[in-house]
């Protein structure tokens, strides 16, 4: 069984790193600065759930509390983001 | 790489099972984040991994651990939980964002001409 574990985790891996290869693409390329914001926000939604499968892989639970970091950063920065894409600024 | 440690059968089908339907359904959601023409459609796409792609790699990981654990996991509800309330109100401020940036009502604006 830890076969078939350890070959899906592989898997799971090179698909998350093509989906990131995917919103790195469309942050480089983005023609207007809103599009790279959400190539930004689906960057780090990815990379914590490639964290999360690097956790199954080794069996530990840190890598699950830099996942949940991960999360609430990317959260903020985004909010900040698209609120200095609305304003300007970003604190009033 | 190091080894995966060895877990019953049916956790184990259970998680490698999740594992690759999360990432397959992110995958699919950051393609359509590279395909799409024009923001609002593009808007859409990546909310297939913050949602499908989230809810199905940290079951696994709570199954995974719970099976290597004698006793249930549930951390990971966190992780679902935060996703899940954040993604919506990130999206929100951003196409309030483009829609400005746009100058609202202007039809050229929304089919995503410059």
């Amino acid at each position: 069984m830890s076969t078939i574990l350890a070959w899906s985790i592989t898997m799971a891996q090179i698909l998350l790193g093509l989906a990131m290869a995917c919103a790195t693409f469309r942050m480089i390329w983005g023609p207007r600065a809103q599009d790279r914001v959400v190539g930004f926000d689906s960057l780090y939604v990815n990379a914590m759930l490639l964290l999360l499968t690097f956790g199954i892989r080794s069996g530990s639970t840190l890598y699950f509390e830099s996942a949940l970091i991960v999360a609430l950063l990317g959260f903020v920065s985004t909010v900040a983001l698209a609120k200095f894409l609305l304003r300007g600024e970003v604190i009033e | 790489m190091n080894e995966v440690m060895d877990v019953p059968a049916l956790p184990a089908i259970l998680t490698a099972t999740l594992l690759i339907g999360g990432a397959a359904v992110t995958l699919i959601g950051s393609f359509g984040l590279l395909c799409f023409r024009g923001f609002y459609q593009r808007v859409h796409a990546p909310t297939l991994g913050t949602t499908l792609g989230t809810i199905f790699i940290t079951t696994a990981s709570m199954i995974y651990f719970s099976a290597l654990g004698t006793r249930p996991v549930l951390h990971e509800l966190l992780v679902i939980v935060f996703v899940t309330t954040t993604t919506p109100i990130t999206l929100m401020v951003l196409v309030r964002a483009a829609l400005f940036r746009d100058g609202a009502g202007s039809e050229r604006g929304l089919r995503g001409e410059k």
